[in-house]
């Protein structure tokens, strides 16, 4: 359990670590990538090719194993529809992202930057989260 | 802001955060989604499973405090106004968690595993991202 622990803590420092040295925890650099047609900045693609080119090779080894080194079992999604809750959902959070720059990781990453607008931000999330639970399922 | 492109960076840190989602999986069998993280915390049930995702809240958190004076592009963060976080926020949240994840859930990690639901809903947020953003500041002028 301790190595579990200490992994995902790891986990997190490593992601808290990439959302920074990439520079995506600046809404700034989000927003110019976006705009194609304005102060265009290409960095998020370089991150996102990064990223899952990174994940799926790992993500390859990993999957050959029956079960995680410090867990019981992998917990993978088990909904794959694609319906109504996953189009509209992911259009609302397109609109969400493209008028603040931000997304939930850099989000709460930006916390260590000690301004008050990140917690109005998270507050204001948290909410729309909550909400979201009052949408009945299909 | 005006911000450069970095590729170098970006290729760095994207390798850092595509790291941070195999360790979690191979070492406890948990995607790294945000919202995902996010939504379960926020839902306050102290079971054994809330502390792993406040110790890699923290990390995050932790992470970026001591990275952020190497950052070029982050040193100082361009911030929303009180009303745009408020209303940005609000759909960030609802839309995450009506959709089930977010740009690392469904983004990084949805798409390393070959996810269709995954690449769907990726496309389908950057692309109303996209068209926000080309609304909020060339057509409306922001």
């Amino acid at each position: 359990m301790l190595m579990q622990r200490l992994t995902v803590l790891i986990s997190g420092l490593l992601f808290g670590a990439g959302l920074t040295i990439s520079g995506m925890v600046n809404p700034a650099k989000v927003i110019n990538f976006l705009d194609f047609t304005g102060k265009f900045d290409g960095t998020l693609l370089f991150v996102f090719a990064a990223g899952v080119g990174v994940a799926m090779l790992g993500y390859y080894f990993t999957f050959k194993r029956a079960a995680p080194f410090f867990g019981k079992r992998f917990y993978l999604p088990t909904v794959f529809a694609i319906d109504s809750r996953l189009l509209i959902g992911a259009a609302i959070f397109g609109i969400g992202w493209g008028l603040t720059g931000y997304c939930p990781g850099p989000a709460i990453a930006s916390l260590a930057y000690l301004q008050p607008i990140s917690l109005v931000f998270l507050v204001a999330m948290a909410m729309g989260t909550l909400a979201a639970k009052l949408v009945p399922e299909e | 802001m005006i911000t450069e492109s970095t590729p170098y960076a970006g290729l760095l840190g994207g390798a850092l955060i595509g790291t941070s989602a195999v360790l979690l999986m191979a070492g406890a069998g948990r995607i790294a989604g945000c919202s995902g993280i996010f939504r379960n915390l926020i839902s306050l049930k102290f079971d054994g499973d809330f502390i792993w995702r406040a110790l890699f809240v923290v990390g995050l958190v932790a992470g970026t405090a001591v990275t952020r004076p190497f950052a070029a592009n982050a040193t100082v963060i361009a911030l929303p106004t009180l009303s745009i976080a408020i209303i940005g926020g609000l759909l960030v949240g609802f839309g995450t968690a009506l959709s089930h994840g977010c740009t690392s859930g469904h983004g990084i990690c949805g798409i390393s595993r070959f996810s269709l639901r995954s690449t769907v809903a990726t496309l389908t947020f950057m692309v109303v991202a996209i068209i926000t953003v080309f609304i909020t500041h060339h057509v409306l002028g922001g």
